[in-house]
């Protein structure tokens, strides 16, 4: 049971790491899907099933194309390379800060006694959660759906609209 | 090691690696996705305290974590479009060439 947790979090920060290390966006994009894969993993072998899919659709599926669109939007020539990691100090202190975070965490987690409850992996249907959705989590459901359409329209507006010094004919 | 302080030190090392990423890298969709890596990170605890917790009868730490991916996924294409407007001002994404509301 916990080694295959170990492996899935191995796979998850492995490529995690990778994909923050590297120059190439594209490589970036796709080492990261693997990461969120992993982390639909770990749902599965948690129990929420839904919650896995979910990962799936929307990550695996929707914002890394929405990312990979966005690269490729923005990238000047065919081998664009991102600026790689800032030269010298300030990659130096954001992994400085990053194993700092890291220290206090593992080490807070690791004195506490978090006794882990003995249960059976819970089994939650989808018919459960559809009948919480709809029942008293329904006023939160509408209020993430109006957030999800306001955010969209935004984000069409803001990446069609007009403005910006655009030169005609000039180099895109 | 209980299995519930395994997956919090996994999210923890999660979170960890994405503020390094967007502490270190200066593009801007870079930044973007060490964010995602640590609401992600996030999540994976929201699930780790359900499953392990008094209760995983109720489905509360499903419905927590589909309504966050809901709201990342609003974040994400938000943060794309700026983004792209950004690339479409300076025609390029560096961070720091993006200082035009610079005092």
């Amino acid at each position: 049971m916990n080694a295959v947790l170990v492996l899935i979090a191995l796979v998850t920060v492995g490529t995690a790491v990778a994909a923050m290390s590297r120059r190439s966006l594209l490589h970036s994009v796709l080492l990261l899907t693997g990461s969120w894969t992993g982390v639909a993993a770990f749902y599965l072998w948690a129990g929420a099933e839904f919650a896995a899919f979910a990962q799936v659709l929307i990550y695996v599926g929707a914002i890394s194309m929405a990312l990979l669109f966005a690269v490729l939007l923005t990238r000047r020539s065919r081998v664009d390379l991102a600026p790689g990691p800032a030269p010298g100090s300030r990659a130096l202190y954001a992994i400085l800060a990053g194993g700092a975070v890291a220290g206090v965490l593992v080490s807070a987690v690791a004195r506490g006694s978090l006794a882990a409850a003995r249960s059976p992996t819970p089994a939650v249907t989808v018919s459960q959660l559809g009948s919480l959705l709809m029942g008293p989590y329904a006023a939160t459901l509408l209020v993430v759906g109006v957030l999800l359409t306001v955010a969209l329209i935004g984000a069409v507006v803001l990446a069609a609209g007009g403005g910006g010094p655009e030169k005609p004919g000039g180099a895109p | 090691m209980s299995p519930l302080q395994l997956c919090l030190v996994f999210s923890s090392v999660l979170f960890a690696v994405g503020l390094a990423g967007a502490l270190a890298r200066s593009n801007s969709i870079l930044v973007l996705l060490g964010i995602e890596l640590m609401l992600n990170a996030a999540n994976l605890n929201f699930i780790a305290f359900w499953r392990y917790g008094p209760s995983p009868s109720s489905a509360i730490g499903v419905i927590f974590v589909i309504f966050a991916i809901a709201v990342t996924a609003a974040e994400t294409a938000v943060g794309l479009a700026l983004v792209i407007s950004i690339y479409r001002h300076q025609q390029n994404i560096r961070l720091q060439e993006a200082s035009h509301l610079k005092g």
